[in-house]
Protein backbone atom coordinates (compact mmCIF):
# COMPACT_ATOMS: atom_id res chain seq x y z
CA UNK A 1 0.00 0.00 0.00
CA UNK A 2 2.79 2.39 0.84
CA UNK A 3 4.38 1.79 -2.55
CA UNK A 4 1.16 2.81 -4.31
CA UNK A 5 0.95 5.90 -2.12
CA UNK A 6 4.55 6.84 -2.91
CA UNK A 7 3.99 6.22 -6.61
CA UNK A 8 0.94 8.46 -6.66
CA UNK A 9 2.82 11.13 -4.74
CA UNK A 10 5.67 10.97 -7.23
CA UNK A 11 3.24 11.18 -10.12
CA UNK A 12 1.48 14.21 -8.65
CA UNK A 13 4.74 16.02 -8.08
CA UNK A 14 6.30 15.15 -11.43
CA UNK A 15 3.20 16.31 -13.30
CA UNK A 16 3.18 19.46 -11.17
CA UNK A 17 -0.45 18.76 -10.26
CA UNK A 18 0.60 19.60 -6.72
CA UNK A 19 3.52 21.57 -5.33
CA UNK A 20 3.82 19.65 -2.07
CA UNK A 21 2.77 16.29 -0.68
CA UNK A 22 2.07 16.43 3.04
CA UNK A 23 2.26 13.03 4.68
CA UNK A 24 3.81 11.04 7.48
CA UNK A 25 7.52 10.40 7.74
CA UNK A 26 9.76 8.58 10.17
CA UNK A 27 10.22 10.28 13.53
CA UNK A 28 13.17 10.19 15.88
CA UNK A 29 12.22 6.82 17.41
CA UNK A 30 10.49 3.77 15.88
CA UNK A 31 7.19 4.66 17.56
CA UNK A 32 7.04 8.26 16.41
CA UNK A 33 6.13 9.70 13.05
CA UNK A 34 6.25 13.29 12.00
CA UNK A 35 4.60 15.30 9.23
CA UNK A 36 6.75 15.59 6.10
CA UNK A 37 6.43 18.13 3.32
CA UNK A 38 7.71 16.59 0.12
CA UNK A 39 8.38 18.93 -2.74
CA UNK A 40 10.74 16.88 -4.89
CA UNK A 41 9.57 13.66 -6.60
CA UNK A 42 12.76 11.84 -5.56
CA UNK A 43 11.89 12.38 -1.87
CA UNK A 44 8.65 10.38 -1.88
CA UNK A 45 10.43 7.45 -0.23
CA UNK A 46 10.17 9.48 2.98
CA UNK A 47 6.46 8.76 3.11
CA UNK A 48 5.54 5.98 5.52
CA UNK A 49 2.35 4.52 6.88
CA UNK A 50 1.98 2.68 10.16
CA UNK A 51 -0.02 2.66 13.38
CA UNK A 52 1.98 5.60 14.72
CA UNK A 53 0.63 8.01 12.14
CA UNK A 54 -1.34 10.00 14.71
CA UNK A 55 -1.25 13.56 13.48
CA UNK A 56 -4.23 15.15 11.84
CA UNK A 57 -2.59 16.67 8.78
CA UNK A 58 -5.73 18.64 7.92
CA UNK A 59 -4.25 21.04 10.45
CA UNK A 60 -1.93 22.41 7.76
CA UNK A 61 -4.68 23.44 5.37
CA UNK A 62 -5.27 26.67 7.28
CA UNK A 63 -1.63 27.55 7.89
CA UNK A 64 -0.32 30.36 5.70
CA UNK A 65 3.24 29.06 5.68
CA UNK A 66 2.05 25.80 4.19
CA UNK A 67 -0.39 27.28 1.72
CA UNK A 68 2.45 29.44 0.46
CA UNK A 69 4.11 26.28 -0.87
CA UNK A 70 1.33 25.83 -3.41
CA UNK A 71 -1.41 23.30 -4.03
CA UNK A 72 -1.01 20.41 -1.57
CA UNK A 73 -1.76 16.72 -1.64
CA UNK A 74 -2.64 15.50 1.83
CA UNK A 75 -2.35 12.00 3.26
CA UNK A 76 -5.48 11.58 5.37
CA UNK A 77 -7.10 8.98 7.58
CA UNK A 78 -10.88 8.81 7.91
CA UNK A 79 -10.87 10.99 11.01
CA UNK A 80 -8.66 13.58 9.28
CA UNK A 81 -10.99 13.75 6.28
CA UNK A 82 -13.84 14.77 8.56
CA UNK A 83 -11.82 17.80 9.61
CA UNK A 84 -11.23 18.67 5.95
CA UNK A 85 -14.96 18.45 5.34
CA UNK A 86 -15.68 20.92 8.12
CA UNK A 87 -13.03 23.27 6.73
CA UNK A 88 -14.72 23.07 3.32
CA UNK A 89 -18.09 23.65 4.96
CA UNK A 90 -16.76 26.76 6.70
CA UNK A 91 -15.20 28.08 3.48
CA UNK A 92 -11.67 27.80 4.83
CA UNK A 93 -10.62 25.34 2.14
CA UNK A 94 -11.72 25.04 -1.47
CA UNK A 95 -12.09 21.33 -2.12
CA UNK A 96 -10.62 21.63 -5.62
CA UNK A 97 -7.47 23.21 -4.23
CA UNK A 98 -6.32 20.12 -2.36
CA UNK A 99 -5.77 16.53 -3.41
CA UNK A 100 -6.81 14.09 -0.70
CA UNK A 101 -4.83 10.85 -0.53
CA UNK A 102 -6.98 8.69 1.72
CA UNK A 103 -5.54 5.71 3.57
CA UNK A 104 -7.45 2.79 4.98
CA UNK A 105 -6.69 2.76 8.69
CA UNK A 106 -7.39 0.09 11.28
CA UNK A 107 -6.53 2.38 14.14
CA UNK A 108 -3.56 4.18 15.65
CA UNK A 109 -1.66 3.08 18.72
CA UNK A 110 -2.96 4.37 22.09
CA UNK A 111 -5.74 6.45 20.61
CA UNK A 112 -6.90 9.30 22.83
CA UNK A 113 -10.40 8.84 24.20
CA UNK A 114 -10.51 5.41 22.60
CA UNK A 115 -11.37 7.06 19.32
CA UNK A 116 -10.29 4.16 17.11
CA UNK A 117 -12.22 1.41 18.81
CA UNK A 118 -15.61 2.39 17.41
CA UNK A 119 -14.43 4.21 14.30
CA UNK A 120 -16.93 4.38 11.44
CA UNK A 121 -14.59 5.77 8.78
CA UNK A 122 -11.79 3.20 8.60
CA UNK A 123 -11.83 3.55 4.83
CA UNK A 124 -12.29 7.25 4.11
CA UNK A 125 -14.69 8.76 1.59
CA UNK A 126 -14.51 12.19 -0.03
CA UNK A 127 -10.91 11.53 -1.17
CA UNK A 128 -9.42 11.78 -4.63
CA UNK A 129 -7.58 8.49 -4.15
CA UNK A 130 -7.82 5.80 -1.48
CA UNK A 131 -4.95 3.44 -0.64
CA UNK A 132 -5.05 0.16 1.21
CA UNK A 133 -7.53 -2.67 1.48
CA UNK A 134 -11.08 -1.60 2.23
CA UNK A 135 -11.75 -2.07 5.93
CA UNK A 136 -15.28 -2.72 7.17
CA UNK A 137 -16.03 -0.38 10.04
CA UNK A 138 -17.64 -1.70 13.20
CA UNK A 139 -19.10 1.44 14.69
CA UNK A 140 -20.92 1.38 18.00
CA UNK A 141 -22.34 4.80 18.69
CA UNK A 142 -23.41 3.97 22.24
CA UNK A 143 -20.04 2.52 23.23
CA UNK A 144 -18.20 5.36 21.56
CA UNK A 145 -19.68 7.77 24.12
CA UNK A 146 -19.50 5.38 27.07
CA UNK A 147 -17.25 7.79 28.99
CA UNK A 148 -19.84 10.54 28.53
CA UNK A 149 -22.74 8.39 29.71
CA UNK A 150 -20.70 7.24 32.72
CA UNK A 151 -20.27 10.85 33.81
CA UNK A 152 -23.91 11.67 33.16
CA UNK A 153 -24.86 9.02 35.69
CA UNK A 154 -23.06 10.90 38.48
CA UNK A 155 -24.67 13.58 40.62
CA UNK A 156 -24.09 17.20 39.57
CA UNK A 157 -21.80 17.67 42.56
CA UNK A 158 -19.71 14.63 41.61
CA UNK A 159 -19.47 15.91 38.04
CA UNK A 160 -18.38 19.34 39.27
CA UNK A 161 -15.66 17.74 41.43
CA UNK A 162 -14.53 15.63 38.48
CA UNK A 163 -14.16 18.55 36.12
CA UNK A 164 -12.50 20.74 38.75
CA UNK A 165 -9.87 18.04 39.17
CA UNK A 166 -9.38 17.90 35.41
CA UNK A 167 -9.17 21.65 34.86
CA UNK A 168 -6.98 22.17 37.89
CA UNK A 169 -4.22 20.40 35.96
CA UNK A 170 -4.52 22.74 32.98
CA UNK A 171 -1.36 24.76 32.54
CA UNK A 172 -2.76 26.88 29.69
CA UNK A 173 -0.11 25.76 27.26
CA UNK A 174 -2.81 25.88 24.53
CA UNK A 175 -1.42 22.72 22.96
CA UNK A 176 -5.03 21.65 22.49
CA UNK A 177 -5.77 24.80 20.55
CA UNK A 178 -2.58 24.59 18.55
CA UNK A 179 -3.10 20.96 17.55
CA UNK A 180 -6.74 21.34 16.59
CA UNK A 181 -7.36 21.59 12.83
CA UNK A 182 -10.49 23.61 13.51
CA UNK A 183 -8.98 26.17 15.85
CA UNK A 184 -7.83 28.47 13.08
CA UNK A 185 -8.92 31.88 14.37
CA UNK A 186 -6.35 34.58 13.73
CA UNK A 187 -7.09 36.04 17.13
CA UNK A 188 -8.32 33.57 19.69
CA UNK A 189 -10.76 34.87 22.28
CA UNK A 190 -8.33 33.72 24.96
CA UNK A 191 -5.70 36.14 23.68
CA UNK A 192 -7.90 39.22 23.81
CA UNK A 193 -7.15 41.57 26.66
CA UNK A 194 -9.38 44.54 25.89
CA UNK A 195 -11.64 43.29 27.32
CA UNK A 196 -10.12 40.19 28.82
CA UNK A 197 -12.80 37.56 28.64
CA UNK A 198 -10.75 34.62 29.85
CA UNK A 199 -8.24 34.95 32.65
CA UNK A 200 -4.89 33.84 31.31
CA UNK A 201 -3.13 32.60 34.43
CA UNK A 202 -3.23 28.82 34.95
CA UNK A 203 -5.61 28.88 37.89
CA UNK A 204 -8.89 27.03 38.17
CA UNK A 205 -11.24 29.92 37.52
CA UNK A 206 -9.62 30.89 34.24
CA UNK A 207 -8.97 27.27 33.27
CA UNK A 208 -12.63 26.53 33.71
CA UNK A 209 -13.62 29.41 31.44
CA UNK A 210 -11.01 28.46 28.83
CA UNK A 211 -12.03 24.84 28.54
CA UNK A 212 -15.75 25.57 28.56
CA UNK A 213 -15.43 28.31 25.96
CA UNK A 214 -13.26 26.15 23.73
CA UNK A 215 -15.77 23.33 23.97
CA UNK A 216 -18.55 25.76 23.00
CA UNK A 217 -16.56 27.16 20.09
CA UNK A 218 -16.12 23.60 18.81
CA UNK A 219 -19.74 22.59 19.41
CA UNK A 220 -21.10 21.10 16.23
CA UNK A 221 -17.68 21.49 14.60
CA UNK A 222 -15.35 19.13 16.43
CA UNK A 223 -14.89 15.87 14.54
CA UNK A 224 -13.35 14.09 17.53
CA UNK A 225 -10.03 13.42 15.89
CA UNK A 226 -8.57 13.31 19.41
CA UNK A 227 -5.51 15.46 18.74
CA UNK A 228 -6.35 17.80 21.63
CA UNK A 229 -6.34 15.03 24.18
CA UNK A 230 -3.29 13.37 22.66
CA UNK A 231 -1.17 16.51 22.87
CA UNK A 232 -2.39 17.66 26.29
CA UNK A 233 0.62 17.31 28.58
CA UNK A 234 -1.65 16.98 31.60
CA UNK A 235 -3.91 14.28 30.18
CA UNK A 236 -7.13 16.24 30.55
CA UNK A 237 -10.23 14.42 29.32
CA UNK A 238 -10.94 16.81 26.49
CA UNK A 239 -12.41 14.15 24.23
CA UNK A 240 -15.11 13.47 26.84
CA UNK A 241 -16.10 17.12 26.85
CA UNK A 242 -16.12 17.38 23.06
CA UNK A 243 -17.98 14.09 22.62
CA UNK A 244 -20.66 15.29 25.03
CA UNK A 245 -21.37 18.34 22.91
CA UNK A 246 -21.21 16.34 19.69
CA UNK A 247 -23.83 14.04 21.18
CA UNK A 248 -25.99 16.99 22.28
CA UNK A 249 -25.89 18.38 18.77
CA UNK A 250 -26.77 14.99 17.34
CA UNK A 251 -29.68 14.42 19.73
CA UNK A 252 -31.13 17.92 19.54
CA UNK A 253 -30.49 18.81 15.90
CA UNK A 254 -29.80 15.48 14.21
CA UNK A 255 -26.41 16.74 13.03
CA UNK A 256 -22.95 15.18 12.94
CA UNK A 257 -19.98 17.24 11.86
CA UNK A 258 -17.61 16.02 9.18
CA UNK A 259 -19.97 13.90 7.10
CA UNK A 260 -21.51 16.38 4.68
CA UNK A 261 -19.47 19.35 3.49
CA UNK A 262 -22.56 20.90 1.93
CA UNK A 263 -24.66 20.87 5.08
CA UNK A 264 -25.13 24.25 6.78
CA UNK A 265 -23.01 24.41 9.95
CA UNK A 266 -25.32 23.48 12.80
CA UNK A 267 -24.57 26.43 15.10
CA UNK A 268 -24.56 28.90 12.22
CA UNK A 269 -28.01 27.94 11.07
CA UNK A 270 -31.40 27.35 12.59
CA UNK A 271 -34.80 25.83 12.00
CA UNK A 272 -37.87 27.88 12.84
CA UNK A 273 -39.20 24.85 14.72
CA UNK A 274 -36.16 24.18 16.94
CA UNK A 275 -37.35 23.20 20.38
CA UNK A 276 -38.40 25.83 22.92
CA UNK A 277 -38.39 23.38 25.81
CA UNK A 278 -35.70 25.15 27.84
CA UNK A 279 -37.37 28.53 27.41
CA UNK A 280 -39.86 29.86 29.82
CA UNK B 1 -27.51 25.33 52.62
CA UNK B 2 -30.11 27.75 53.95
CA UNK B 3 -29.32 31.27 55.00
CA UNK B 4 -32.20 33.42 56.20
CA UNK B 5 -30.57 36.64 55.06
CA UNK B 6 -29.31 35.41 51.75
CA UNK B 7 -30.43 37.62 48.90
CA UNK B 8 -29.42 36.12 45.57
CA UNK B 9 -27.78 38.25 42.91
CA UNK B 10 -29.49 37.61 39.60
CA UNK B 11 -27.91 38.97 36.44
CA UNK B 12 -30.31 39.25 33.53
CA UNK B 13 -28.98 39.60 29.99
CA UNK B 14 -31.91 40.97 28.05
CA UNK B 15 -32.51 42.08 24.51
CA UNK B 16 -33.19 45.76 24.02
CA UNK B 17 -36.29 45.52 21.88
CA UNK B 18 -38.43 42.98 23.66
CA UNK B 19 -37.43 41.92 27.13
CA UNK B 20 -35.94 45.26 28.17
CA UNK B 21 -39.10 46.99 27.00
CA UNK B 22 -41.14 44.38 28.84
CA UNK B 23 -39.17 45.06 32.01
CA UNK B 24 -39.79 48.76 31.46
CA UNK B 25 -43.50 48.10 31.13
CA UNK B 26 -43.43 46.21 34.42
CA UNK B 27 -41.93 49.34 35.91
CA UNK B 28 -44.39 51.79 34.44
CA UNK B 29 -47.23 49.52 35.48
CA UNK B 30 -45.86 49.69 39.03
CA UNK B 31 -45.71 45.91 39.28
CA UNK B 32 -43.96 44.74 42.48
CA UNK B 33 -41.31 42.12 41.96
CA UNK B 34 -38.10 40.87 43.56
CA UNK B 35 -35.39 43.52 43.60
CA UNK B 36 -32.57 41.04 43.18
CA UNK B 37 -32.11 41.42 39.46
CA UNK B 38 -29.39 43.44 37.76
CA UNK B 39 -30.19 44.00 34.10
CA UNK B 40 -27.62 44.05 31.33
CA UNK B 41 -29.10 45.33 28.08
CA UNK B 42 -27.82 44.02 24.74
CA UNK B 43 -29.20 44.75 21.27
CA UNK B 44 -30.35 41.18 20.68
CA UNK B 45 -30.36 37.84 22.48
CA UNK B 46 -28.13 36.65 19.64
CA UNK B 47 -25.43 38.98 20.98
CA UNK B 48 -25.23 37.14 24.26
CA UNK B 49 -22.07 35.04 24.32
CA UNK B 50 -21.89 32.04 26.65
CA UNK B 51 -18.83 33.68 28.15
CA UNK B 52 -21.02 36.48 29.55
CA UNK B 53 -22.75 33.89 31.70
CA UNK B 54 -19.46 32.46 32.90
CA UNK B 55 -18.18 35.94 33.68
CA UNK B 56 -21.35 36.70 35.64
CA UNK B 57 -20.74 33.63 37.79
CA UNK B 58 -17.06 34.49 38.16
CA UNK B 59 -17.98 37.88 39.54
CA UNK B 60 -20.47 36.57 42.08
CA UNK B 61 -23.82 36.08 40.37
CA UNK B 62 -25.92 33.41 42.01
CA UNK B 63 -28.24 33.06 39.04
CA UNK B 64 -28.39 34.25 35.46
CA UNK B 65 -31.39 34.96 33.27
CA UNK B 66 -31.12 35.22 29.51
CA UNK B 67 -34.11 36.64 27.73
CA UNK B 68 -35.08 37.83 24.28
CA UNK B 69 -37.83 38.27 21.73
CA UNK B 70 -40.14 35.39 20.92
CA UNK B 71 -38.97 33.33 17.92
CA UNK B 72 -40.24 35.04 14.82
CA UNK B 73 -40.37 38.45 16.46
CA UNK B 74 -36.69 39.29 16.57
CA UNK B 75 -36.00 42.91 15.75
CA UNK B 76 -33.06 41.70 13.64
CA UNK B 77 -35.16 38.91 12.11
CA UNK B 78 -33.19 35.82 13.15
CA UNK B 79 -30.87 36.68 16.06
CA UNK B 80 -32.96 34.80 18.57
CA UNK B 81 -33.07 31.72 16.36
CA UNK B 82 -29.29 31.46 16.53
CA UNK B 83 -29.43 32.21 20.25
CA UNK B 84 -31.92 29.41 20.76
CA UNK B 85 -29.57 26.84 19.27
CA UNK B 86 -26.65 28.23 21.24
CA UNK B 87 -28.51 28.00 24.58
CA UNK B 88 -29.79 24.51 23.93
CA UNK B 89 -26.16 23.39 23.59
CA UNK B 90 -24.71 25.60 26.35
CA UNK B 91 -27.26 24.51 28.90
CA UNK B 92 -26.35 20.89 28.25
CA UNK B 93 -22.69 21.75 28.69
CA UNK B 94 -23.27 23.56 31.98
CA UNK B 95 -25.26 20.65 33.30
CA UNK B 96 -22.53 18.25 32.20
CA UNK B 97 -19.85 20.09 34.16
CA UNK B 98 -22.03 20.17 37.25
CA UNK B 99 -23.50 23.67 37.31
CA UNK B 100 -27.12 23.29 38.46
CA UNK B 101 -29.30 24.14 35.42
CA UNK B 102 -31.69 26.04 37.69
CA UNK B 103 -29.05 28.74 38.11
CA UNK B 104 -29.25 29.67 34.43
CA UNK B 105 -32.67 30.28 32.97
CA UNK B 106 -33.86 31.28 29.56
CA UNK B 107 -37.04 33.00 28.52
CA UNK B 108 -38.82 34.71 25.67
CA UNK B 109 -40.44 37.87 26.96
CA UNK B 110 -42.00 40.38 24.62
CA UNK B 111 -42.33 44.12 25.08
CA UNK B 112 -45.96 43.70 26.07
CA UNK B 113 -45.30 41.07 28.73
CA UNK B 114 -44.52 43.19 31.77
CA UNK B 115 -46.31 40.76 34.03
CA UNK B 116 -44.36 37.83 32.62
CA UNK B 117 -41.12 39.68 33.37
CA UNK B 118 -42.16 40.20 36.97
CA UNK B 119 -43.21 36.56 37.30
CA UNK B 120 -39.99 35.31 35.73
CA UNK B 121 -37.84 37.38 38.08
CA UNK B 122 -39.82 36.29 41.11
CA UNK B 123 -39.52 32.71 39.95
CA UNK B 124 -35.78 32.65 39.34
CA UNK B 125 -35.12 34.58 42.55
CA UNK B 126 -37.08 32.03 44.57
CA UNK B 127 -35.38 29.10 42.86
CA UNK B 128 -31.90 30.52 43.35
CA UNK B 129 -32.65 31.51 46.93
CA UNK B 130 -33.52 27.91 47.68
CA UNK B 131 -30.34 26.73 45.93
CA UNK B 132 -28.28 29.04 48.09
CA UNK B 133 -25.31 31.24 47.20
CA UNK B 134 -23.21 30.00 44.32
CA UNK B 135 -20.04 29.80 46.38
CA UNK B 136 -18.28 27.15 44.37
CA UNK B 137 -17.74 29.28 41.30
CA UNK B 138 -16.31 32.61 42.45
CA UNK B 139 -14.25 30.80 45.08
CA UNK B 140 -12.35 28.93 42.38
CA UNK B 141 -8.70 29.75 42.71
CA UNK B 142 -7.56 32.71 40.71
CA UNK B 143 -4.83 35.31 40.77
CA UNK B 144 -6.00 38.30 42.71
Amino acid sequence: MIEELRAKARELLESKTVSVVIGYGQGSTPTITRPVFIRKPEDVHMLIWNKYCYNNLAYYLTKKDVLRLGKPALVVKGCDVKAVMVLVQESQVVRENVILLGVSCSGVENPPGNKCKYCDVNTPTFCDFVFGEKIESKPDAAQAIADVTELEKLTPKARWEFWLKEFDRCIRCYACRNACPLCYCDRCVADLNQPQWIETSPHLRGNFAWNIVRAMHLAGRCVQCGECERVCPMGIRLMTLNKKLANTVLQKFGYRSGYDPKAPPVMASFKPDDSNEIFR
Amino acid sequence: MSNENFEPKIIAFVCNWCTYAGADLAGTSRLQYAANVRIVRVPCSGRIDPIFILKAFERGADGVLVSGCHPGDCHYTAGNFYARRRWIVFRDLLEFVGIPPDRVQFSWISAAEGAKWADTINDITAKVRSLGPFHSYPKLRTVE
